[in-house]
């Protein structure tokens, strides 16, 4: 029995493998945070790169979160009572007007998966709303997510609320977007702190930002 | 019997029951294609030129057309593009926009009975696209989402589309001249997006006796091999009854689904088509 063989059971998809392995190691008396990090987030870790790399696809990247997913339910608890932190906390949704919510469900996945601490808002969400539940929740990163081109003033408008949030209403956030009409070169003119391409590239991106000191 | 006209000045397209399956061409849509956005964006219109012709002779009946560069005034290139695309193809053309001064351009500027994509069930959208659809004589397609989001149980959609349905009748607009998009969301994330759209697709079609269409390409999103699956996937709507759909015309693998899911629906007599397009296809791989 080996943190070895959880990160094995979420390679190949096994969620309630995945349950009984991370029980297994809780049991045994395991260090949370090593079955965390070795077992699970660098396992969805590779999927990620696998997924962005063309070689998986959309529902095994599916099937590896939630895996992931049974472990983190064992784990999560486990790890307030150590008092350890999240990796960051993420508010994600879809900008106003825009219902698409599947792309955002996959960047939430991989964020929780990466053991973030995840505030989804849902689809069609108030500039407003992303900045209160910034404060409430003392996040570190908005994300945006659109489908439609619509929504990119949306995202602009939401992008330059939050900023001016930070300038005046004691907020400390960064952005970031994605969805399909988006690319870098929008980002960086609206002002977002990060563009990602895809779900596990937001993921590594969050990283980074969080690494650069927020 | 119902029956969707459209026309260019030279051409009428009808989609309807017990016709030829109607091919949309998806090409002129610079979502997702940033090259092509770019290109628009910098008032070269060389592809939308070389994509009408080409999505026309792959078999196109009608070519979709958006103008949809982030950023740029969408309704001021709506009305290049009609006009390019009018000047060059003669087929009926459907103003694809969610920018209803898009949809409006695009309407002023075409020669003919348009389609237009789209209206949704949305209190907004009903009462500011329907009375222009009602202005130029329009059609207009459906999409079967409002307020509360693009649900996953095709009862809700349902309900949606027979909203637009009689809000449409309220505005004077032939039922006719409805024509559904059930919304097709990926496979690969939504397990029952492929039977949702069927359900629907019989539902439409024997219940509100409208015609139906879809981009149907969604429905591989994030999968291998997106051609076949499409391919798959459209046989299947004609096999329910679907009407039309936007596609994308160049891939041969999707031609090939529709034109035999026509010959074995029924609507191609004496395989007459199915004959054609593999003929020349013989002769197109023969030069």
């Amino acid at each position: 029995m080996s943190i070895q063989e959880i990160y094995d059971a979420v390679m190949a998809y096994e969620e309630e493998d995945v349950a009984e392995l991370v029980q297994a190691q809780v049991d045994a008396g395991t260090d949370i945070e090593k079955i965390l990090n070795e077992g699970l987030i660098s396992a969805l870790d590779v999927i990620g790169e696998k997924f962005s790399a063309g070689t998986l696809f959309v529902p095994e990247m599916l099937m590896a979160a939630e895996a992931v997913q049974a472990g983190l339910e064992i784990v999560r608890p486990l790890l307030i009572d150590t008092g350890a932190k999240p990796v960051g906390t993420v508010i994600l949704g879809t900008v106003k007007g825009d219902l698409h919510d599947i792309g955002k469900n996959l960047v939430g996945m991989m964020f929780e998966g990466a053991g973030f601490k995840l505030i989804d808002l849902g689809t069609d969400v108030d500039p407003e709303e992303f900045i209160s539940a910034a404060q409430e929740n003392d996040a570190d990163i908005i994300a945006l997510s659109g489908l439609l081109t619509t929504s990119m003033p949306e995202m602009e408008k939401t992008v330059e609320a939050i900023r001016d949030a930070n300038k005046n209403r004691n907020l400390n956030v960064k952005t970031m977007v994605g969805g399909p009409p988006i690319n870098e070169e929008f980002a960086t003119r609206i002002g977002a702190d990060g563009y990602s391409v895809d779900a596990p590239t937001a993921v590594d991106d969050a990283r980074a930002l969080m690494a650069a000191g927020i | 019997m119902t029956e969707t006209v459209l026309s260019s000045p030279g051409k009428e397209v009808v989609i309807g029951f017990d016709r030829p399956f109607v091919v949309i061409g998806e090409r002129i849509n610079p979502t997702g294609r940033k090259k092509l956005a770019a290109e628009i964006a910098a008032g070269d219109f060389s592809t939308v030129e070389s994509d009408a012709v080409a999505q026309v002779a792959a078999g196109a009946h009608v070519l979709d057309v958006n103008a949809g560069v982030p950023t740029a005034d969408e309704a001021r290139l709506m009305t290049d593009m009609v006009k390019i695309v009018q000047g060059l193809v003669d087929v009926p053309l459907c103003i694809d926009s969610s920018m209803v001064p898009a949809l409006e351009a695009g309407l002023a500027a075409y020669d003919g009975k348009a389609l237009v994509n789209s209206v949704t069930g949305e209190e907004e959208s009903l009462e500011s696209v329907l009375p222009l659809i009602k202005k130029h004589g329009a059609a207009v397609v459906a999409i079967c989402n409002d307020k509360s989001g693009i649900s996953e149980d095709p009862d809700v959609r349902f309900e949606v589309a027979r909203k637009i349905r009689n809000r449409a009748l309220d505005h004077d607009i032939p039922a006719d001249d409805v024509v559904v998009d059930p919304l097709v969301m990926p496979v690969g994330a939504v397990g029952n997006a492929g039977r949702a759209v069927l359900s629907l697709v019989r539902r439409v079609r024997e219940e509100l006796e409208l015609n139906t269409i879809c981009g149907a390409s969604n429905v591989s999103f994030g999968l291998p091999d997106r051609q076949g699956l499409n391919a798959a996937f459209l046989a299947m709507l004609i096999g329910a009854g679907m009407t039309s759909a936007i596609v994308n015309p160049l891939h041969v693998e999707v031609m090939t689904g529709i034109t035999g899911a026509e010959v074995l629906s029924g609507l191609d007599h004496r395989c007459k088509r199915w004959m054609k397009r593999c003929r020349a296809l013989q002769q197109n791989q023969a030069a």
